[in-house]
C-alpha cells in the first residue's frame, strides 16, 4: 500500500470515529436514543396545584411510561393549572375516562411525575379529552404546616 | 510623554495585527473554493493535524473520565447519590470539558506544530518562493490547514466525551460497583440532546476556528528568524489557551444561562 492510500485511509478511520463518536453520544449518551418519538394524543388534566411539576416529565400508568407532559399552563377562568399530557398513541382508546390522575413523587426528594390510575369506564380518554378526577402534587411545606396546626389544636383541648 | 507614546504604539500595534488577522481569515475562507478542486490538500492537512492528535486526546479523555469518576463517586456516596454518577460524568464531559480540554490539547499538539511550520517556511522563504511562481500561499498553504482544523476539532471533542464516559463507567460500574442501569438511565435522563449535546458541539466549532486561526496567524506573521519562530509558537499555545478559556465563559453564560 502506497503511502497516499494510507493516509486516506486513515483519514477515513478519524472522520469515520469521529462521527461514531457524536452518533454515541446522540444516542447513548443523549435522551434522543430513548425518547418516545411516534405519535401521540393529548390529554387535559387540571390541578389545583402542580407543585415542582415539569415539562417533559413522565406519565406513567402502574410504573410504566405511557407518555410525558406537554404543556403547562394557568387558566384564570377556574384558578387552577392545566397540565397537557401526550400519550402514546398506542394507548389511545384504551385508558378510561374516569382515570385518576396523580402528581407524584420519584423518591424522597426526586423528580415530580405523573401516576395515572385506570378507573372502570366503559368509555375510553381519546385525543383533547379531559381527566376529570386529579390529586396535587404533596407539599412539603403544607404537609409540615398541617401537622404543626393540627399539634396546635391538640394542645388546646 | 513616554508612558503615553508607549501606550499609543502598543495600541496601533495591537489594532494592525488584529486587522491583519481579520484580512487573513477572509483569505482563507475564500481559499476554501479552492480546495474544492484540489481536495488531496485537505487530506494531507486533516492527516497530520486531526489523525496525529487522536492519540493525546484519546488518553487524556480516557483518564479524565476515570478521575472524574473516582472523584464524583467519593463525594456523590457520601449522600448516597452514586446513581447520580453518570449523569454527573456525562454533563461535566459533554457541556464543558470535551470541548475545552480538547482545545487546549489541539493547542499544545497541533496549534503549535501549525505555527512552527509555518514561520519556517516563511523563515526559509519558501511562501515568498510560491508568490514567486504566481501560487498565493494564503491559498495553497493556509487553507487547507485552517480547514482541517476546522474540521477536526468537532470529532475529536466528541471522541474525548465518548471516551470520557466510557472510562467513567469502567472506574464507576466496574471498579466501584454503581448500579449499571442507574448509571446509563441517569445519564439518558438528564442530558438533552438540543441542550447539551448540540451546544457542547457548536462550542468546539467556535474553539476549533479560534485554536486554528490564532496558531496559522501567529505563523503567518512571526518575525522570520529562528528567534521569531521560537516566540510565534509560544504565543500559539498562550493566546490559544487564553482565548478559549474566556470563550468558553461567554458561550457557556450564552447558552446555558436563562
Amino acid at each position: 500500500m502506497n503511502k497516499n492510500r494510507q493516509i486516506e485511509l486513515w483519514v477515513g478511520l478519524f472522520v469515520a470515529a469521529g462521527l461514531a463518536a457524536l452518533f454515541v453520544l446522540a444516542m447513548q449518551v443523549s435522551n434522543l436514543g430513548t425518547a418516545y418519538s411516534g405519535d401521540s394524543f393529548e390529554v387535559q388534566a387540571r390541578f389545583d396545584n402542580i407543585g415542582g411539576l415539569k415539562v417533559k416529565a413522565p406519565v406513567t400508568i402502574a410504573g410504566v411510561e405511557v407518555g410525558r407532559v406537554s404543556d403547562i399552563f394557568y387558566d384564570a377562568e377556574d384558578f387552577r393549572a392545566v397540565v397537557v399530557l401526550a400519550i402514546q398513541d398506542q394507548y389511545q382508546q384504551r385508558i378510561p375516562t374516569d382515570t385518576f390522575a396523580k402528581i407524584l413523587t420519584a423518591g424522597l426528594l426526586g423528580e415530580q411525575y405523573i401516576g395515572l390510575d385506570p378507573g372502570g369506564s366503559e368509555r375510553f380518554l381519546e385525543q383533547d379529552s379531559e381527566i376529570a378526577v386529579t390529586q396535587s402534587a404533596l407539599v412539603l411545606e403544607e404537609v409540615v404546616g398541617q401537622f404543626i396546626f393540627g399539634k396546635g389544636a391538640e394542645g388546646l383541648e | 510623554m513616554g508612558l503615553f507614546s508607549d501606550l499609543g504604539a502598543w495600541v496601533l500595534n495591537a489594532l494592525q495585527r488584529l486587522g491583519r488577522a481579520s484580512l487573513l481569515l477572509l483569505a482563507m475562507l475564500r481559499g476554501f473554493v479552492d480546495m474544492l478542486y484540489r481536495p488531496r490538500l485537505l487530506l494531507e492537512q486533516l492527516y497530520s493535524v486531526g489523525v496525529l492528535t487522536i492519540l493525546i486526546i484519546a488518553v487524556a479523555g480516557l483518564f479524565v473520565g476515570m478521575v472524574l469518576g473516582l472523584q464524583g463517586y467519593y463525594i456523590l456516596s457520601r449522600f448516597g447519590g452514586e446513581t447520580a454518577l453518570g449523569l454527573m460524568v456525562a454533563a461535566s464531559l459533554v457541556r464543558e470539558l470535551g470541548p475545552v480540554l480538547t482545545a487546549l490539547l489541539f493547542a499544545g499538539r497541533a496549534g503549535s506544530a501549525l505555527t512552527a511550520e509555518i514561520g519556517l517556511m516563511k523563515a526559509t522563504e519558501q511562501l515568498s518562493g510560491l508568490e514567486m511562481m504566481a501560487v498565493n500561499p494564503q491559498y495553497r498553504v493556509l487553507a487547507p490547514r485552517f480547514l482541517a482544523g476546522l474540521i477536526s476539532v468537532p470529532l475529536l471533542a466528541a471522541m474525548f466525551s465518548v471516551l470520557g464516559v466510557a472510562g467513567g463507567w469502567f472506574v464507576g460500574g466496574g471498579m466501584l460497583g454503581v448500579d449499571q442501569a442507574a448509571f446509563w438511565n441517569g445519564m439518558q435522563d438528564g442530558i438533552d440532546f438540543q441542550d447539551d449535546v448540540i451546544n457542547g458541539v457548536i462550542k468546539s466549532i467556535v474553539f476549533g476556528l479560534v485554536c486554528t486561526w490564532i496558531a496559522i496567524f501567529q505563523g503567518y506573521d512571526c518575525v522570520p528568524t529562528s528567534e521569531g519562530v521560537s516566540r510565534a509558537t509560544t504565543r500559539t499555545v498562550v493566546h490559544s489557551s487564553l482565548a478559549v478559556l474566556g470563550l468558553d465563559f461567554v458561550l457557556t453564560a450564552l447558552m446555558f444561562g436563562e
